[in-house]
């Protein structure tokens, strides 16, 4: 009786390690959620609403007008920075050159760069910074917008709010934030670290698998 | 017994050239392991851990010529930060350095570990010698 027990507990520990195994990892939604209840078909339904990215208006490297909508049906990378920044930027693009060469090639996939020093980091002047950085394309774009409203747009990004000491030097913080195609934020990473870096190409990989839902508009 | 005397003076003699070896083995080991450090908080966010740089924005530090030719120019340009183009390894870079402010031991010690890295062989670079090439700065 006692075997039998254990080979029992043997088979349902097995089945267990199994089961998880199987379990694919699904990366998490950050933000704030709340449910909302639509009415299908005369039936009330009750879904969840995620946080998004909040509407912009940018200019990229090109002088092209680029606002949220010119990212619709891509996964993207987001960080903040400007281009005279002598503390972590350098480390974070070297960084982020390589999500850069790992995506290139691969189609609805983007990497934006929000300038929060728009005064300096005109179109000429972020186009020379990507020139310098070897880019080349539309994979990855530089965006210059108004200074309160790229600071204010931040806050859906989930990233500590930009902010100038009494040096008026900027503060930033140093995070890639991963947003999937319905614009929700699904990963932020510490653009500092190459570790860090590595799990971010690892689990854009991931979401490129996703099932495509519905996107968001 | 003579040969007994020989062998010991000899042995002597040994002993000194090695000690006095050993001794600027020792001062090279205290300032390129000083220096790993003070490159690591002021250079490396830049200049890469490997001394790599970055594209055409951020010149390397594996240009073993310019460093040479430079030597006596190191500890006034890190110090007071670059401006103008240089060329390293045939490209030309045009972008500010900062300044840092560092102390003249901090020097030497940065300038040790650089120029005995990613390629570099300067040799010990001592705090007299940042001293007279601080004298020397525009």
């Amino acid at each position: 009786m006692r075997k039998l027990a254990l080979g029992l507990l043997v088979v349902t520990l097995w089945s267990a390690c199994k089961l998880n195994s199987n379990d694919k990892k699904v990366l998490p939604i950050y933000g704030n959620r709340k449910p909302i209840t639509k009415t299908v078909d005369g039936k009330s339904v009750t879904d969840t609403l995620y946080q998004t990215i909040s509407k912009f208006k940018t200019v990229n490297q090109y002088g092209d007008s680029i606002s949220n909508k010119s990212l619709d049906g891509n996964i993207y990378v987001a960080d903040f920075f400007f281009t005279t920044c002598p503390s972590i930027c350098p480390i974070m693009h070297r960084n982020m050159l390589s999500v850069y060469n790992a995506f290139k090639s691969t189609g609805d996939f983007k990497i934006i760069s929000y300038t929060i020093d728009p005064k300096h980091d005109s179109v000429p002047v972020l186009k020379k910074y990507a020139d310098k950085l070897g880019l080349s394309g539309n994979t990855w774009w530089f965006l210059q917008g108004k200074k309160d409203s790229i600071y204010k747009l931040s806050e859906s990004y989930l990233v500590r709010k930009p902010e100038e000491d009494a040096k008026q030097q900027f503060i930033h913080d140093g995070s890639f934030l991963l947003i999937d195609k319905q614009k929700r934020v699904r990963g932020a990473y510490d653009g500092t670290d190459p570790k860090q870096v590595d799990q971010l190409i690892a689990d854009i990989k991931e979401l490129q698998n996703e099932p495509d839902q519905v996107i968001a508009q | 017994m003579k040969l007994k005397i020989i062998g010991f003076i000899l042995a002597i003699i040994i002993l000194f050239i090695v000690s006095c070896e050993s001794e600027q083995t020792i001062e090279f080991k205290r300032y390129y392991s000083a220096g790993v450090e003070v490159y690591q908080s002021h250079c490396q966010n830049c200049h890469g851990a490997n001394g790599e740089g970055l594209s055409s924005l951020i010149p390397p530090l594996t240009d073993s010529v310019y460093l040479k030719n430079n030597k006596a120019a190191l500890a006034c340009a890190i110090k007071s930060g670059l401006k103008g183009a240089i060329i390293i390894k045939g490209k030309t870079f045009d972008d500010v350095m900062p300044a840092n402010e560092l102390t003249t031991m901090e020097l030497a010690q940065v300038i040790t570990y650089v120029g005995n890295s990613f390629g570099n062989k300067l040799g010990t670079v001592p705090v007299d010698q940042v001293d007279t090439d601080l004298s020397k700065c525009n």
